[in-house]
């Protein structure tokens, strides 16, 4: 007998899957957690058990500093939770670890994305479709004016500055957890193979990542750096570091910034960014749309991000959808 | 077009006033005529395409894009002609017809073509052929405004820093030469003859003074002249024409219409504009305060009302050219004699005389200066009797001897980070008064901001106190605990709606940082509105 999926409620501070009384990303504890990937908004710590992927428990674990309640699931593996609900986790493309949870229960079909992107990631499994009734995406950069480009481009134009002005060093503000990682990848993909320095800040996520086989080559830290050994270099740190005291130690920095809301050039000008990198860890406008349709479900559900549009979209092209007005998603410009 | 769009997309991320010259200038050195005249046109807002407006773009998006999704998009981009840019439906690239962006020359050339019943299809045609960052210069460029931190005067510097010219004779030659300027690039460039421009009522360089300092000047050698708190201003007329130019050379004939009926003599007239007012203590028909002016500053259309309300007339300093005679070569002592002689025969209500100060020696001056009430004195000017009249500022011609400043002490209350060279220093402050007794439970109010007046040293001091004494934020915002106070220097202060305060400061500098001051000791608010004289 069908459910219709009374089982699966949207509250404010997170999905709850109702037999199993577990909650997906929740804002707040719960006894019972289904994490999908590691940044802070989405893995809050404190819950009396938390279901994630490996790495993503490591990366939770480097964070609160505990391995309490783990319970570890491979990408592609089952597991069964309470109340004859099983759950799947699946490749979501957005940073080590990152998963779609995808929910099962009397015949009936969920998904839910967390954060992804369709774009090629050196540092993660790519985003893998799967059919399924209702798809409860992301929506952070869900605007027709997303089209972010291909990060071979916003390389060449890093690589470019560095050889312009070597007598200055560029400071790319990063996310801490996943864009650092990825840009610094792109970058050996890209042919540079001098050493990158870091804030502190992002030392132990970029050792976590080498943890696990991911190449970043030559890493140093501007705590231990001389001033003209960081001339024509990449300095990588977090956002918030970009015009904070810390920056005068570096060589004349070239302030630039990667993340998707570059794409507005006025966003980029308020934070002071002289060269800024579109490089998004987000489904674009048209990922977001090619996804819905790839995945072809029969419902829409939209989170986090800027749900109006693309509720206009779906109801454009006839596909049935609904807003889901979930608290606490971090919708912080750094991302 | 790329070069061109690629130029605007670095000045939009360039802060600095050096390298936005640098960009500017390699442009213009590397660039073809007639495109980097276009350029320049464009950078200079010297263009107009009557057929584009905002409105175009927006009716041009509608017929391709659902009009709630441009609504989200232009509500969040905050921006119309970059949100275009973004969602102009790319078309797939066809086949041995490979997009063919348009030169500058070519996208102006089309869009001076382009009239109300065309422009639908013209300009979607023309948007077809670019890529985003080619989409948004060329929008920027048709809806006249750039805005990408370049002043027309910058424009001009960067002209003359890529030919090694002097911007005084950039100006001059400027509003002879209609874009795309191929007569000044050759002239600048190539070496040419400057152009002819006897005929026409252009602006001249205005001839500028150096603060006196310390210096004292024996007054056989200088004359005095007050210094008149308004608009500089300079209007011409030639061939019929009149018009009326700013300090920096922006025509502003428009804002003030009756300067412009009343100058009918060929002749290009220096002096200062400043409105008739009652609120003036001073002589029988002074000038009202800066404030007074400032309502009628930056106004394309003047009512009526306002013209009998608030009327102009300019105070004259100097003549430079007068009946087809250029005077900038003969010393002040003829062209003030030149002046003088013609003021009768100009109308009277618009014009009158910067009066030479009748004083004996320095010190007599110095008297004279400390005792003058009137407010709109700025101070005192000291012109060398045979000096000519040159473009800028030249060491040891003209002085400027500002009256002392008002001093107050307030009380930090609020800092901002800075941008450029001081984006990670805590820069711009606000600051407050007492609205009544501190020590009876009064409350600041913030009177003012500034954020020059200290040294790198001090700076580093003031950062450090602000990131120490921090008690909330708000973004790139911090409030502080109210610990210091600094006197502030300003050189009146008005009443003002726009403060809680009901009062502005003009030119509001840190003086002294009081490290030593206690807070409740700094001026209240009555202290600051017996200062006013509106």
């Amino acid at each position: 007998m069908p459910a219709n999926f009374s089982w699966i409620r949207p509250e404010p501070w997170g999905i709850h899957v109702v037999p199993a009384d577990c909650w997906i990303d929740p804002a707040r504890e719960v006894p019972h957690a289904l994490v999908t990937h590691g940044h802070a908004d989405h893995a809050r710590g404190g819950h009396g058990q938390t279901v994630a992927t490996p790495a993503t428990l490591a990366i939770m674990e480097l964070r609160y500093n505990t391995r309490e309640g783990a319970v570890p699931v491979e990408y592609g593996e089952t597991i069964r939770l309470p109340g004859g609900v099983d759950a799947t986790y699946l490749p979501a493309g957005h940073v080590l670890g990152s998963a779609q949870i995808l929910l099962e229960h009397a015949g009936e079909r969920v998904i839910v994305t967390g954060d992804y992107k369709r774009r090629h990631d050196p540092t993660c499994p790519p985003f893998q479709v799967t059919p399924c009734d209702i798809f409860i995406t992301e929506a952070t950069f869900g605007l027709p004016v997303f089209t972010h480009p291909p990060i071979e481009g916003e390389m060449a134009k890093l690589l470019q500055r560095l050889a312009d002005q070597p007598d200055r060093c560029v400071l790319v503000g990063a996310y801490a957890l996943g864009k650092a990682q990825r840009v610094i990848a792109e970058l050996r993909r890209a042919g540079h193979d001098r050493p990158v320095f870091l804030h502190g800040a992002l030392e132990r996520m970029c050792r976590l990542y080498e943890d696990w086989g991911i190449d970043l080559g030559e890493l140093r830290l501007v705590s231990d750096a001389k001033k003209d050994e960081m001339r024509g270099a990449v300095v990588m740190a977090p956002p918030s570091a970009l015009n904070d005291r810390w920056s005068r130690r570096l060589p004349d920095p070239v302030t630039s910034m990667a993340s998707g809301w570059m794409m507005v050039r006025q966003r980029a000008r308020q934070r002071g960014v002289e060269l800024p990198l579109i490089i998004s860890d987000h489904a674009d406008w048209p990922e977001l749309i090619r996804t819905i349709q790839e995945v072809n479900p029969q419902e829409s559900w939209i989170t986090h991000g800027r749900e109006e549009a693309l509720l206009r979209w779906c109801e454009l092209h006839q596909r049935k959808a609904r807003a889901l007005a979930l608290v606490g998603y971090d919708e912080d410009e750094d991302d | 077009m790329e070069e061109f769009a690629a130029l605007i997309d670095s000045l939009v991320y360039t802060t600095s006033r050096n390298a936005k010259l640098q960009l500017v200038a390699d442009y213009l050195r590397r660039t073809p005529d007639p495109d980097r005249g276009w350029a320049l046109a464009a950078l200079t807002e010297g263009l107009d395409f009557p057929a584009v407006k905002s409105s175009t773009i927006r009716n041009l998006l509608h017929d391709r894009v659902d009009p709630v999704l441009w609504t989200l998009s232009r509500d969040f981009v905050g921006d119309t002609a970059e949100t275009a840019s973004l969602l102009w439906p790319q078309g797939p690239a066809l086949p041995g017809n490979p997009p063919s962006p348009p030169t500058v020359s070519e996208a102006v050339e089309l869009l001076a073509e382009m009239t109300r019943a065309t422009v639908g299809v013209k300009l979607a045609q023309l948007l077809d052929r670019l890529d985003a960052d080619g989409r948004y210069a060329l929008l920027k460029m048709a809806t006249g405004a750039m805005r990408v931190g370049v002043s027309a005067r910058l424009a001009k510097t960067a002209f003359a820093q890529a030919f090694e010219v002097s911007v005084e004779e950039v100006e001059e030659y400027w509003h002879a030469i209609p874009a795309p300027y191929t007569a000044l690039f050759d002239w600048a460039a190539n070496g040419a003859a400057p152009p002819d421009t006897a005929a026409l009522p252009l602006f001249r360089p205005f001839m500028l003074a150096h603060p006196l300092e310390e210096l004292e000047v024996d007054l056989l050698d200088y004359v005095a002249e007050w210094k008149w708190d308004g608009i500089r201003v300079q209007l011409a007329h030639a061939g019929g024409e009149t018009r009326l130019y700013s300090r920096g050379g922006e025509d502003i004939t428009g804002t003030f219409p009756e300067m412009a009926e009343a100058l009918t003599i060929p002749a290009v007239l220096d002096g200062e504009l400043l409105v008739r007012g009652a609120h003036q203590g001073g002589e029988e028909g002074g000038a009202a305060s800066f404030n007074a002016l400032q309502q009628r500053l930056g106004r394309k259309a003047v009512s009526a009302k306002m013209l009998a309300e608030a009327p102009a007339f300019v105070r004259l300093y100097d003549v430079l050219q007068l009946d087809g005679e250029d005077l900038r070569e003969r010393p002040w002592t003829e062209r003030r004699a030149a002046l003088e002689a013609l003021l009768p025969r100009l109308p009277a209500d618009r014009f009158d005389i910067s009066a030479v100060i009748a004083a004996d020696h320095f010190a007599h001056l110095a008297t004279i200066r400390e005792g003058t009430r009137d407010d709109a004195i700025e101070g005192v000017m000291l012109k060398k009797r045979d000096s000519p009249y040159v473009a800028g500022r030249r060491t040891g011609l003209w002085y400027k001897w500002k009256r002392d400043p008002l001093l107050v002490d307030c009380v930090l209350m609020y800092a901002q980070r800075g941008s450029g060279r001081r984006a990670s220093f805590y820069s711009d402050y606000t600051f407050g008064c007492w609205d009544g007794d501190p020590d009876e439970g009064a409350e600041l109010l913030p009177v003012g901001k500034a954020y020059s007046g200290f040294t790198d040293e001090e700076l580093k001091r003031l950062d450090r106190h602000v990131r120490q004494h921090t008690v909330k934020r708000f973004g790139p915002v911090r409030e502080t605990d109210r610990s210091l106070v600094f006197e502030v220097a300003f050189d009146s202060i008005h009443v003002s709606k726009r403060h809680k305060s009901g009062l502005a400061m003009r030119f509001p500098r840190i003086h002294r940082i009081r490290w030593d001051k206690p807070v409740h000791e700094a001026d209240r608010i009555a202290a600051l509105q017996a200062l006013v004289r509106d």
